[in-house]
This record gives structure tokens, sequence and C-alpha cells, in this order.
């Protein structure tokens, strides 16, 4: 088991550079001048002498190949450079938003997980009954919906009812618990419906295949209540793929929030990106996709954990 | 009952002919307001967006400021007290309030005005000073007492009264910019009604009071917040008591949204911006290298008749020319009418475009118009463009640009006509002029036609001290470069502001860069 984690996290190093090269090179295949957007977007009169004097202070007129080399000399020590737009250190700008996103990633899995599990359960195990037709109505209705278009749904309803939105502004769950959970149920309320539809079905169908296998027929010829069947057999083994579905989902989370941000004002990752690639703020773009790569390698490292852990096979190979 | 009636008609004929009492400002509260875009840098000296000026401009004080609403705009002293422009135009001083403090105590002094237009004159190494160019007949700046300062041209400028007044000439302490140049990149600190508390990236801007402000019964807040949201979360916002306002502008569908669900609330103020949409010819291109194929264009749209409808649904409102409508140096309507695109004989110019381009041989035109991937009002604006160019025979493709790419075609050429924009912080020929230049003489000229005239009337305007005879050249140059149409003015902005009834004092001003030092703002409540 420890080879296999040495090996795995061994493997993020070439994984991650193959990213940061990948990301160097194709953001500059897009065309744009994040500098004339920085002064002239607005309209006013800027000269091109102005224009060239912070092209070269953001050093944009280095040819690619020093570029390239300072990116990658800086990446060896951890630096992730200087945002193009606001001057600030990547990994700060990233640090201030990181919070918001991370939370709202963790409130929706445990949204998913707690509802999205037990009903993917009670779907399998009473099969076209009426529960399981209400859980498969309410899976259907969360796929289709888009969390974004949900989230509308709640700001206005909020607005409608209530009069009334949550401020804006993040506050720590450690400073403040009332104001960080008022301002957060919301939006992870809109991504985690989609969520739980998607646990749920992936629950209730592996629990069916799983069922449906010989150890499950031997425990009960055996005489094993029914009940330990399902929680020591049945479900245990039909967790496996939920797990990986579970891990996927939260990383996209992470970075994949931008409509939602928007529509609830959250100062996340997504509403960064988004702001990044609309600027052209290379280094900036860089370290968000580093970043995102990051958790994906992360997560698939804990999703392999796991696996190892709910099936003792996986750990004896 | 009788005696109850009378009673009522005594009391209302009171009131009819009563003078309007003045309300008296009540100091204390937080301002609330959103912004919807957030400053790329907290340096004055290298910005030139409304999402520095609408949250830090509080902070700091300059040298004249504009004053009154967008009807009565007038330049008044912020920190200077009286002002003398010399009959040649080359030398202007300028005496400043005694007694005035930086946030940290220390008195202001011509020093530190000479400090900080020395630094956007000639910014050293690794500054950024956007108006460099702007300024660089600046070629001396005196300090011949601490409260005087004189500034010395090597040429007369004629729009520098305005660069005096202009938001982002903020004054730094020389003592600072002395030891580290880049100071006011990292901090912020100036002379303004408002000291900064906190600036949450991403989310809000805190300030609060500065006691020791030079006026003394100013400011009437204790303080303001302003929140860094999308445009579309703006109207949600206001209904929603997340802030009270937003200073930039909406459009008229968000200003019925607020006004629907809280107008007991909310109030509405509007006038015109210094803003404006026009579509320029690539020159180089043909057939728009023919003055005839772009005057046909110009002539196919609609101007007076669009802009009632267009008004309803988008900020297009006002017909005009190169100037905002009511700026004293733009051509008055009896003139405009005259000039190609602008004849209120729709049918008429029309039936004019539709000769004109086959004059110059031109038939089944189809051109590509770039614009900018912006909603409000660029969408609605290029819409009706493409509208009005089939009623004469001319098909458009309309591409619509992410800001970035748009700049990218702009400066390749890749374009026949291109959506642009004039957006400044005032009423200014040399800033409203400088799109309609040649390449050689502006490097925002998009069109990249070689006409000659055009530079050489603005270069005589730039440089005419007296006001009559600047006026005659301004309105030349606007003859001349409307009827030969490289770039063509579509139509000028609507700016409409939907505050709380609380805020007062807040003014509207044709542009949205200034007005917020919010010195006067107080909150009925």
């Amino acid at each position: 088991m420890l080879g296999f984690l040495l090996r795995r996290i061994l493997l993020v190093i070439p994984t991650l550079i193959g990213v940061a090269v990948a990301v160097f090179f194709l953001i500059r295949i897009v065309p744009g001048d994040v500098v004339v957007v920085k002064l002239r977007a607005d309209g006013a009169q800027v000269t091109q002498d102005a224009i060239d004097a912070e092209r070269k202070r953001l050093g944009l007129d280095k040819p690619l190949a020093v570029q390239f080399t300072d990116y990658m000399l800086g990446l060896a020590v951890g630096d992730l450079g200087k945002s193009l737009w606001t001057g600030e250190s990547v990994a700060k700008e990233i640090a201030i938003r990181f919070p918001v996103s991370f939370q709202v990633a963790i409130m929706a899995t445990l949204i998913a997980v707690l509802i999205g599990v037990p009903l993917g359960i009670l779907s399998g195990l009473h099969r076209e009954s009426w529960i399981d037709n209400t859980v498969r109505v309410l899976a259907v209705s969360g796929l289709a919906i888009p969390g974004f278009w949900l989230g509308m749904l709640i700001i206005l309803m909020l607005l409608a009812v209530f009069n009334w939105l949550p401020k804006i502004g993040y506050v720590s769950i450690f400073e403040d618990p009332v104001a960080n959970l008022t301002a957060l149920i919301w939006p992870a309320l809109s991504v985690g419906y989609r969520y739980a539809a998607v646990v749920a079905r992936m629950m209730r169908s592996a629990l069916l295949e799983v069922m449906r296998e010989d150890y499950v027929r031997t425990a009960r010829a055996k005489g094993v209540f029914e009940r330990l069947v399902v929680r020591r057999h049945a479900v245990r083994n039909a967790l496996l793929p939920v797990v990986t579905v579970v891990g996927l989902e939260f990383a996209f989370l992470i970075g994949g929030l931008v409509v939602t941000e928007q529509v609830f004002n959250l100062n996340g990752i997504g509403k960064l990106f988004v702001d990044a690639t609309t600027r052209g703020d290379f280094t900036l773009i860089q370290g968000l996709v580093l970043l995102i790569a990051t958790i994906f390698v992360i997560v698939n490292l804990v999703v392999d954990i796991l696996y190892a852990y709910l099936d003792p096979r996986i750990r004896l190979q | 009952m009788r005696h109850l009636s009378i009673a009522a008609a005594v009391g209302a004929a009171i009131l009819a002919v009563a003078p309007a009492v003045a309300q008296t400002p009540k100091k204390g509260g937080i301002m609330k307001f959103a912004v919807v875009a957030e400053p790329p840098t907290i340096d004055c000296h290298a910005v030139s967006t409304f999402a520095f000026a609408h949250p830090a401009r509080a902070h700091y004080s300059t040298l004249l400021k504009f004053k009154g609403n967008w009807d009565n705009l007038k330049v008044v002293g912020d920190l200077a007290t009286s002002w003398e422009q010399s009959p040649d135009g080359l030398t202007y001083t300028f005496k400043l309030r005694d007694g005035v403090k930086f946030h940290d105590g220390a008195p202001l002094t011509s020093e530190d005005v000479k400090a900080s237009y020395k630094r956007i004159v000639r910014p050293p190494p690794g500054v950024v000073s956007v108006r460099r160019a702007l300024h660089a007949d600046i070629k001396q700046i005196e300090t011949p007492d601490p409260l005087t300062v004189v500034f010395k041209l090597g040429q007369p400028n004629a729009s520098m009264m305005t660069h005096f007044a202009s938001p982002w000439n903020c004054i730094y302490r020389a003592a600072k910019l002395k030891e580290d140049p880049k100071f006011p990149e990292k901090t912020i600190l100036g002379t303004g009604a408002f000291e900064f508390v906190e600036y949450k990236k991403g989310e809000s801007w805190t300030a609060k009071r500065f006691d020791g402000y030079f006026l003394k019964d100013r400011p009437y807040l204790d303080g303001y917040q302003a929140f860094f949201v999308r445009s579309t979360a703006v109207a949600p916002g206001i209904i929603g008591g997340q802030f009270d306002a937003e200073f930039r502008g909406r459009s008229p569908a968000e200003r019925d949204q607020i006004m629907n669900a809280a107008k007991d609330r909310m109030v509405v103020v509007e006038g015109p911006w210094v803003t404006n949409l026009m579509f320029t010819f690539n020159t180089e291109r043909k057939p728009f290298d023919d003055v005839r194929v772009r005057q046909a264009l110009t002539m196919a749209v609609d101007r007076w008749g669009g802009a009632p409808n267009l008004a309803k649904i988008s900020a297009l409102k006002y017909v005009s020319g190169m100037f905002r409508p009511g700026y004293e140096y733009g051509l008055p309507e009896s003139e405009l009418v005259k000039l190609p695109g602008f004849w209120k004989d729709i049918e008429k110019s029309r039936a004019e475009a539709r000769r004109l381009l086959a004059e110059a041989g031109v038939s089944n035109l189809k051109l590509k118009f770039v614009n900018r991937n912006v909603p409000e009002p660029y969408r609605p604006g290029g819409i009706f463009l493409i509208d009005q160019w089939r009623r004469i025979g001319v098909e458009a493709e309309h591409s619509e640009l992410e800001t970035k790419l748009f700049f990218d075609a702009m400066k390749e050429g890749n374009f026949d006509v291109l959506m642009e924009f004039i957006s400044d912080f005032a009423d200014d020929p040399s800033a409203q002029f400088d799109k309609f230049l040649t390449p050689e003489k502006s490097s925002q000229s998009a069109s990249r036609h070689k006409d000659k005239l055009l530079d050489e009337l603005f270069d005589k305007q730039a440089r005419a001290v007296d006001p009559v005879e600047r006026k005659k050249l301004v309105n030349q140059f606007e003859i001349h470069g409307l009827t030969q149409a490289y770039s063509a003015p579509l139509l000028w902005w609507q700016r409409i502001v939907v505050h709380h009834k609380k805020i007062k004092g807040w003014e509207l001003h044709p542009s949205h860069f200034t007005a917020h030092d919010y010195v006067d703002v107080w909150l009925d409540e």
C-alpha cells in the first residue's frame, strides 16, 4: 500500500509539468493583448507609448523562450508569478478566493452524499415501487435542471417571499458561522441538488447490480439478516463507483462553479477564472489551471485510497 | 365638516405658494453601493476606469474638480482656492488651501502637488502614467511658496484646465514618493474626505470619514462600502437590500425592474452621458476608401427616428455629432442636420445613399461588421445598424467579439466596419477628437485614413487659447469629420442611475468618472 501511494505521488510531478507546459503555450495562441484591455477598455485616451511602457514593465516584450524559462524556473521554486492585471502574486489572488469555492464544494458534496446515497439505496431496494419512482423523478429533474437556473430561482424566491438577500462578502465559518452558512447554503443547495441526483442514480444502478451477485445470494442462503446483507455486502461494494463520481464532481466544483458564483455574487475561483480569461491574464490563468490539475490529481489519489479501504482485494493487489 | 374643508383648502394654498425648504444634511451613516468591475491597481495615475473612481477616488483630492449636475456643470477648486491663467496660456498659477492634511496627519504643501504632477509628466522607471502624453506640454513646475504652485507650459494647451480637473490627477505625498515612487501602488494615502480602511479583493472596499478633512463640516457620511458585483447582480442586490445604489448607470429595463419592485424607496436620476457609440470604416479596404460609400452607409441610418425607440431598451438615446448634446462647443442642431447622416427626412437621406452607392459603382455590398460582445448597448446598437443598412441593400455579417479579441481586430485592421465608442471624464474637443485623427497622430485611430486636414485642425484647436477661435476650429473639424465620415457617431448614451431615496447630495455628472469624492453626500435616515 505504501509503495502504491509513493508511486502515485511521484507520478504527480510529471503530470503537473506536462499541464504547465501545455497551458503556457495554449494560452498564448489566443489573440488579444491584456495591456490594451487594461488601459483602453474604458475608452480613455491612452497613447501607444503608455501601452508599450506597460508591456515592458510586465515583461511581455521579452522573447517567448525567455518568458517560458522564467515561468518554469518560478514553478520549480513554487512561485506562480504575478497577475498581469493586478500585479499581485497569483498565489495570493487564488488564496483569497479558494476558501469560498472550497466550502461550497464541501457543502454541496455533503448535501449530495447525505441525500443522494440514502435515496439511491432506498430506490434500489424498493425497485419499481412508489419510493423508487419518486426518487427517480426527483433524480431526473435534478439532472435536467441547470444548477445556475435553480440558483436564480432561489434568488427570486428569496426576494419575492422575504424581500431579502444574503449579505455580500465571505466570512469564515470559524469567525461567524451564522453569516457564513446563511450566505453559502443557497449556492450549495442549487449545486447540491444536481449533484445529489447524480449520486442517487449511480447508487441505485450500482446497488441493483451488486444485489444480483452470487455472494449476496450466498449470504442470504446462509441466513444472514437482510439488513446486514445490504449494509455489509451490497452497499459497501456498490459504493465503489459512487466514490469515483463523488470525487470527480468535487474536483470539478472547485473551479467549475462559474455561473453559480455569478448568480450568488460569490468571490470564488470560477469567477476569478472567467475574469482572468476575459482579460487575457496569462499568468493567472496558468496558476488556476495548475490548481485545478493539482486538485484533480489529489482527488484521484484519495479516491484510490478509498477504493483500497472499501475493497480489500485492491489492497491485497 | 365645512370648517375642515376650508382648513384643508387653506392649508393646500399655503403649501402651494410656500417656497421649497432645502433639507439640512444629516451627519452619519454608511453608504453602500455596487461597483460592477474591480480596479486593476490602486494607483490613480495608472488607471482610467470607473472601477477605481467609484470606490477609491474619495481618498484623494485634485487641484480642481467638476461640480454641479449634468446641466450646470462647472470647474471649481478642490485643493486650489484660486487660479490664474496667463494671457498667452503658458503659465497657470494655483493658490492652495491652507491647513490641508494627508490622512497620516502630514500637511499638504505645493511640493506635494509638484511631485504628483512630475510623476504624471515624467514617471520614474517602472511607474505607469497613462496620461503622460496628455500632460507633455508641462515643462516646468515651480513652488514659490508652500501654498502656491506654478505650471509653465512649453506651448499653449486649450485643454489644460480640464486636465487640472481630471479625477485621475490625484495628489500624493511628496515625501512618500521620494522614498518609493511606487508607493501609491501599495498604499492609499490622500487628502480626500475619506480614509481607506480595507480592500477585500473580489468583494468590497471600505472607507471611513477623515475627521481632519479640510472642509470642517464635511463629509457628512461616517463612511461607505463598495461591493464588487457582476452587472446582472445589481438589480436584485438593490431590491434585496444588499446595497443602495450603483453609480455607473443601468439599462432602462433594469431601471424599470428596480422601480417596479421598490419604487417606495428608490429614485431615478437621468441625463446625457459623455459616452457614445460610433461606427468606423476601415479605409484600407475597398470600397470604404470611397467617401461616397461611407456617406451612403451613414445616411442610411435613421438616428432621429431610431433614438426614441432605442432609448426604451438601451442606453442609446441622443442624436448628436462629435459631442454630447448640450456641450457648448458642439454644432447646433440647425447645422448638424445639414450633414450626412443627420438629415431629418430619412427617406430623402436613403434615396441619396442609394444614389451615392450607384455612383460609386457599388452594388450588393456585403460587409464585415465587428462589434464588442457586450449586451448593453453594443448589441442593440449593432442590430439597429445592420437593420438600417439592409434598407439600402447592404448586408452585414455581425461579428461580436470578446473585449481583447475586439481590440486585436481593431489593431490588425481585421474589419470592414467597427463599432467604437468614445468615453471620457469631461467634454473636451481634444479628447473627443482623438479617434478621428490619422494613425500617425493618434494610436487610437482605427479608420487608417490619411486626411491631414483633420490633424491640422486638431493641432490648431488644441493650441487655441481664445475660446471663440477654438470654437470656430472645433466646428470646422466636426463639419469636415462628419462629412468625410471616416467614423460616424451613432448615438450618445443616456446615464440612468437608480439609488435609494435616502442618498442625498450626489450629483449626476455627464461622466461616470467624476462626482465620486462623496464630500457632499448624506443619508436621510
